[in-house]
This record gives C-alpha cells, structure tokens and sequence, in this order.
C-alpha cells in the first residue's frame, strides 16, 4: 500500500478534535501539511479542491476526502474521510449515550439552555459571512431574501427552492 | 414530551434514506438546516426545541456539525444502530459523489450556463441559513442574558472575526455557568 495513506490518516485524525463550530477553522492548516509540509500539491491546486468541495452537496470537511483522493487514489480517499471523521464521531456518540442517561439533570439543562443562544448567534453570523461572499450582486442578494421568505411562510424542501433559485438567476441574469 | 401526531416513526433504515438524501442534495451547505426541515418540519419526529438542544452541542463541540448532528439524532431516535445508519449515509454517499463531481468539473466548466446556475443556487442556499438562524433567534428565551451572548457572538463571529474555537470556549461557557446558577435560583 502507498505509504502515502497511513500519512494521511495521521494529518487528518488529529485535526478532526480541531474542528470547532463546522470544517473551517483547520482549512489553513490543511493547506499547509498538503502544500507547504508534503508538497503533495500546489496552491492552485488545492485552491480548486477547497471551491469543489465547497460546491458540492455534503459536509464541506468532504475536503479531506478530495486531497485523500488526489493524492493516494481509493485508499487515501478512505483513510482521509476515517481521519477527518471518527475521533469526533465516537466523541459525540459517547456524550449521546452519557445525555439520554441523565435526562433533564441541572448540568444538561445549564448546557442545552447555554448553547443554544451561541449557536443561534453563530448561525446569523455565518449568514452574514456568507452573504458577504456572495457572487452576483443584487440579483443574488434578492433570491437570497425571497428563499428565506419562502422558508418561513411554507413548506417548501430545499431541493426545488434551490432549483428554482438557480433558474431564476439564469434567467434574469439574461435579461 | 412525544408529538401527538406521527404519520412514520423512525427505524435506522428510514434515518439511513433521509441523511443519504440530505448528504446528496444539499448544495450550498447549511445541512443543518435541511435537518430541521427533514426532522422537524416535515415528520415531527423531534421537537423544534429537542433538535435546537442538539445543534447547540452539536456546535460546541468538536466536529463537523452534520456528522455530529446525525449521531445525535440517530442515537435519540433509534440507539445507536440509528447513530450508525445516520453518520454512514450522510459521510459516505457524498464522498463518492464528491470524488465524481471533481471529475466532471473540468468538463462542466466549458458550459457558460454553469457560472450562473451554480450563483443562483448558491444565493437561494443563503436563504436556507437565514431560515435556520431565524428559527434559532425566535427561540432563545427573551431573558437580557441570552438575548446578550447572541449578539455578542453573531458580532464576534461576523464583524471581529474571532476565531470560533475561542467564541465556544469563552462565550459557551460563560453562558453555561450563567443559566446553570438561574436555574438553581429558580427552585
């Protein structure tokens, strides 16, 4: 086997305890094992892996899965989305076993009553952030406020709205 | 605490088609929020309340949020051959379509059509965002602490940038400590 994997399985394990609030915070350091540690890839390159994995649907850490791929083919791909996912992955199953244990003990309702402000206030931000880096202009902005309204007045499932999003860019954008 | 009216009750096979169709479809990120819809929404099978509970530790904790988000519902739902089911359709069918989708995409490139398509449903999956976050506001308690620790973490987040390890550490626990000494007052 390309002594590539178990490399790679050792880059993205250790990362997985690192992704706090979704995939982007370890993003820079991706970059620099793949690019400036292993020279595995150039910048560009790994330019074009991060806006594919950003386009396409699924957890955006799916990254890891794409250099996996590039890199070491099937075998990296896999040994890529092991890392990236599982540390986290038995992290979270385990708190899930120790909660429904414990139901509606002071320490869980202090938690859940806790976090769910941030995570509200996080979610509006990454909307902000979000609507910053959105190509199109007005246009764009315009769908953008129409999906939410369709959202909250109906209810509509993501795919069609997404669909209909697309098609109507493309075709005020013709006008 | 069960919804009064289930139409489908949920068994890992079922979690399994509704994540593998959420990991598949939802371009533009945001999964959360196509959960909400499948889970909430659409079935009833969560509470909005229990599926806000989930998120908040979902997003504490390290992790990506789908993965932990699917855990946490499939272990709520089914134990854990429903946390299993969960995490495998919504890590695994992507994957592949992910690898597929990098080799179509220099092909795809060469269709003028694809810049625009691809801008719109992007603009149309910030909609899915806004939602998401609308529905989480309404339900924070309308108490001046909670309503404080959200907008200094939407400010914190979205206008100094910090970085969201320290927004979780600092503001998560400030926030816990903070409504685990008023639930104490209460009694």
């Amino acid at each position: 086997m390309n002594p590539r994997v178990a490399t790679l399985l050792g880059i993205f394990a250790p990362l997985s305890l690192l992704t706090i609030g979704g995939g982007q915070t370890i993003i820079a350091d991706i970059q620099r094992q793949v690019v400036d540690v292993h020279h595995w890839m150039s910048a560009g390159t790994f330019v074009t892996l991060f806006a594919i994995a950003r386009m396409a649907p699924g957890p955006g850490s799916l990254l890891a899965t794409l250099i996996g791929w590039r890199v070491a083919g099937f075998w990296g791909a896999l040994a890529a989305t092991i890392g990236i996912f599982t540390p986290t992955c038995v992290l979270i199953y385990a708190l899930a076993r120790i909660w429904s244990r414990h139901r509606g003990a002071r320490w869980q309702r202090a938690l859940e009553g806790g976090l769910r402000p941030l995570a509200a206030g996080m979610i509006l931000a990454t909307t902000w952030v979000l609507v910053g880096g959105l190509e199109g202009g007005w246009l764009a902005r315009a769908i953008a406020i129409a999906a939410t309204a369709l959202l909250l007045a109906t209810k509509i499932s993501p795919l069609p709205l997404l669909a209909i999003g697309s098609a109507a860019f493309v075709l005020l954008h013709a006008l | 605490m069960a919804p009064p009216h289930r139409p489908t009750s949920p068994t890992p096979a079922r979690l399994f088609l509704i994540f593998a169709q959420i990991g598949l479809t939802s371009f533009g990120g945001g999964l959360s929020a196509w959960m909400l819809r499948a889970f909430v929404r659409e079935r009833a099978w969560l509470s909005e309340e229990e599926f806000l509970n989930g998120l908040g530790i979902a997003q504490a904790l390290p992790g990506v949020n789908v993965t932990n988000m699917g855990i946490w519902i499939g272990y709520r739902l089914c134990g854990t051959a429903g946390a299993l089911a969960s995490v495998t359709a919504v890590v695994i069918p992507p994957a592949i379509l992910m690898v597929l989708i990098a080799i179509a995409f220099a092909w795809l490139e060469r269709f003028p059509i694809t810049r625009p398509a691809l801008d719109g449903a992007a603009a149309a999956a910030i909609g899915l965002s806004a939602w998401m976050g609308i529905t989480a506001a309404r339900r924070v308690p309308r108490r001046v602490i909670p309503l404080a620790i959200m907008a200094a973490s939407f400010a914190a987040v979205a206008w100094l940038h910090i970085p969201l390890l320290w927004v979780v550490l600092a503001g998560g626990s400030a926030s816990v400590a903070l409504e685990y000494i008023r639930l104490g007052n209460e009694r």
